[in-house]
C-alpha cells in the first residue's frame, strides 16, 4: 500500500511516503512556521522522488491534532481534501500518539506534551503494547495541576517529551525520579513512524465530515455555551 | 469553441463556497455554505469559529459544486481561489483545497483578489467594457476602483477607517439588530426620513476617500443622548438618517470620479451594493450619464460567493495568472493605488 503520512501539528513539519512500511521518502523541517508555503511543494517534491505518481497514493494517515489550530487545520485540509479528489482512504491518528511513536521503550508510561499556553497543555498517556501506543488517559485540553492529579497515582517511570520547557521543573518537583525527560529529537514527530502506524488502522468512512481534534472550544463558543447551557448543539452552518 | 471551466473557491470570511463558472460568464454552479447563524450567537464574525466551519464544509462544497454542473475533474480548465484580502485561517482553508485540487489533477492554479471578485461578479450577468468604474462597498472594504482596461485595477479611493458595512453592523447594534444588519436597516430607512441631518465625512474632500466612522459616532452619540434624557426616538427616522448620509457620501464620490475618470460602465458590487437605497440612488445619477451603463451586480451575487472568483479568475488566467504549490493566504492584498487625478481637474 502506497502512504501519504502528513504531520503539521506544531512547528515542525514532517511529511513522508511509505510502500507498506518501507520508507520511500521523507522530509521533516522545524526551521520556519510557514505550513501554508511548504506543506504543498514538500508533498509534491517527495512524491516525485519516491518514483511514484499520485495516482499511486492509496491512503493518507494525518496527525489530525491536538496541536496549534493553524497547523492542524492545515494538514487536515490538505488530507481531506486529497482523500476526496483522488478517491482514496484517510486515517486519523492523534499527534499527540504520533510523538509518543518515537518512543519504543516497553517499561514507561510516555506523556507526550504540546504547550497550551498559561500553565495548560494538550496531553495523553501512552504505554507500549506488543510494540504499539495504546491509550492510558485519553488527549485532553488540562492544566498543569490537574494533569499532575491525574497521572501521580501510577508508579511507573513517567517520561515526558514535546514541548516539555515550561512543565518539566514543576513535573520534576512532583514527580522526583518518577519523571524522565525526553531529549529535543524525541519530541518532533517523524511522518514515517505515523504513515506506518496508520497503515493498520481503519480509514474514515465520510471523509467530507473530518474535522481536526481541537480539543478545546474557542473562547467565543466557551462563552457562549456557558450563557446558553441549554441550547441544542445544531447545525449552524446552511447551504443557501 | 471549448468549453473553459474553473472550479472557483472563496473562504475569505464566513462563507465556504465551490463554484464551476463556463467561459468566465456563465454559472453552471456556485454551492455556497454560510455561516450566518453561527456568528449571529456571538454579533460578529468570530475568525477561529469561521476557519473551524469552512474546514467541516470545504470537501462536500467540492463535490456538490461538480455534481450540480455536471462536469468530473477531466472537464476542468483551471482552478481559480480567493487568497486575500480576507481572514487568513479562513482564506488558508480555500488556499489549501484549490492547491491539492489543481495538483492532484495537473490544472493550473490562479490566485485572485477578493475585491476583483466582486466587481467581476457583474461580468455574470453582461461582458465587463473598458474603461471601467467599479465601487465596492462590503462589510469590509468600502473601495473606488478604476479599471482602464481588463486585467488593471487601480485604487482611486477607500475608506480611511471603518468600512460602510461595518458601520451598519455597529449602528444596528444600538437598534438592537443583529448582525448582519444591513438588510434591516434598509428596510427600516425606506419607512423612515431623514430627520437628524447626520455629518457627510469626507463629502467635499478633494479625493474619492470615505470615513464613516465619525458617522457612526453622531449616531451612537445622538441615540445615548436621548436615552439620557429619556427621550424615544423614532428607530425608522434612525436608520434612514445614517443611511442617507452613507448614501450621500458613497454616490456623491463615485459621481465625481465618474467625471474625472469617463467610464463605459459603473460596477456597483460587495455585499452593501444589495442595499435598495444605494441601488435606487445610483441608478439616479447615472441618468446623468449618457455614455455609462451602470451594472448592479445581481443581489444573489452581492455577497461573498465563489462564482465571482470564478468570473475574475478566468479572466485572470487567460492574462497568465498563475500561481504555485507555494501560494499563501494574503489577509491585507491590496490593489496597486494610483495617484488620482482629481487635484489637477478641479483647479
Ligand atoms: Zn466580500
Amino acid at each position: 500500500m502506497k502512504i501519504l503520512a502528513i504531520d503539521t501539528s506544531n512547528r515542525p513539519l514532517s511529511v513522508a511516503v511509505m510502500d507498506d512500511s518501507h520508507l520511500l521518502a521523507q522530509t521533516t523541517l522545524t526551521t520556519h512556521r510557514k505550513h501554508a508555503e511548504f506543506l504543498m511543494p514538500v508533498i509534491e517534491d517527495l512524491v516525485k522522488k519516491s518514483d511514484l505518481t499520485l495516482e499511486d497514493l492509496q491512503r493518507v494517515v494525518v496527525a489530525c491534532g491536538p496541536g496549534s489550530y493553524t497547523g492542524i487545520r492545515m494538514a487536515v485540509t490538505a488530507a481531506k481534501t486529497i482523500a476526496q479528489t483522488l478517491g482514496i482512504e484517510l486515517v486519523m491518528v492523534s499527534s499527540l500518539l504520533t510523538l509518543a511513536l518515537n518512543i519504543q521503550q516497553p517499561d514507561v508510561l510516555i506523556n507526550p506534551i504540546f504547550d497550551g499556553r498559561n500553565q495548560n497543555m494538550f496531553t495523553g498517556l501512552y504505554r507500549n503494547k506488543n510494540g504499539r501506543p495504546e491509550t492510558v488517559i485519553d488527549d485532553q485540553h488540562i492544566n498543569l495541576t490537574d494533569w499532575l492529579n491525574l497521572i501521580k497515582k501510577y508508579d511507573q517511570k513517567i517520561l515526558i517529551l514535546g514541548d516539555t520547557d515550561s512543565f518539566k521543573d514543576d513535573m520534576k518537583a512532583a514527580l522526583g525520579d518518577q519523571l524522565i525527560v525526553a531529549d529535543q529529537l524525541a519530541g518532533i514527530p517523524n511522518a514515517a513512524l505515523l504513515g506506518e502506524y496508520g497503515m493498520a488502522l481503519k480509514a474514515v468512512t465520510n471523509v467530507d465530515a473530518v474535522v481536526p481534534r481541537y480539543l478545546r472550544l474557542t473562547k467565543a463558543e466557551a462563552d457562549w455555551k456557558k450563557l446558553h447551557p441549554n441550547e441544542d448543539t445544531h447545525d449552524y452552518v446552511e447551504k443557501i | 469553441m471549448a468549453r473553459d471551466l474553473v472550479l472557483s473557491f472563496e473562504t475569505s470570511c464566513d462563507e465556504t463556497s465551490v463554484a464551476v463558472i463556463e467561459n468566465g460568464e456563465k454559472i453552471l454552479s456556485n454551492i455556497v455554505a454560510t455561516q450566518i447563524k453561527s456568528h449571529q450567537r456571538f454579533g460578529g464574525v468570530v475568525p477561529e469559529v469561521a476557519s473551524r466551519h469552512h474546514i467541516e464544509q470545504i470537501t462536500g462544497c467540492i463535490e456538490d459544486a461538480l455534481s450540480e454542473a455536471n462536469v468530473s475533474y477531466d472537464d476542468l480548465t483551471s482552478v481559480a481561489v480567493t487568497y486575500g484580502p480576507g481572514l487568513v485561517g479562513a482564506l488558508l482553508i480555500g488556499v489549501t483545497a484549490a492547491k491539492v485540487v489543481a495538483w492532484a489533477h495537473h490544472l493550473p492554479l490562479v490566485p485572485v483578489n477578493h475585491l476583483a471578485g466582486h466587481i467581476y461578479g457583474a461580468r455574470l450577468v453582461e461582458p465587463i467594457e473598458f474603461p471601467a468604474m467599479a465601487l465596492v462597498v462590503s462589510g469590509g472594504h468600502t473601495e473606488l476602483v478604476y479599471m482602464p482596461e481588463e486585467g488593471k485595477f487601480e485604487i482611486i479611493g477607500e475608506t480611511r477607517d471603518d468600512a460602510a458595512g461595518e458601520a451598519y453592523d455597529k449602528i444596528g447594534r444600538v437598534l438592537g439588530i443583529n448582525y448582519p444588519a444591513g438588510k434591516t436597516v434598509d428596510e427600516m430607512a425606506h419607512r423612515g426620513k431623514d430627520t437628524f441631518h447626520f455629518p457627510r465625512a469626507m463629502d467635499h474632500d478633494d479625493n474619492f476617500d470615505f470615513s464613516f466612522s465619525g458617522l457612526k459616532s453622531a449616531f451612537i452619540n445622538t441615540v445615548h443622548h436621548a436615552d439620557q434624557v429619556h427621550e424615544t426616538l423614532n428607530k425608522n427616522d434612525l436608520a434612514a438618517s445614517f443611511q442617507q448620509a452613507v448614501i450621500d457620501v458613497l454616490a456623491d464620490k463615485t459621481v465625481r470620479a465618474l467625471h474625472d475618470y469617463p467610464v463605459k460602465q459603473l460596477i456597483l458590487g460587495g455585499g452593501v451594493a444589495a442595499n435598495k437605497g444605494l441601488r435606487a440612488r445610483l441608478t439616479d445619477e447615472l441618468e446623468k450619464f449618457k455614455n455609462t451603463s451602470l451594472e448592479l451586480v445581481p443581489l444573489s451575487l452581492c455577497g461573498d460567493n465563489a462564482a465571482m472568483i470564478g468570473a475574475a479568475g478566468e479572466m485572470l488566467y487567460r492574462h497568465g495568472v498563475r500561481g504555485d504549490a507555494t501560494l499563501n493566504a494574503n489577509p491585507g492584498l491590496e490593489f496597486e493605488w494610483i495617484k488620482v487625478k482629481h487635484e489637477i481637474t478641479s483647479v
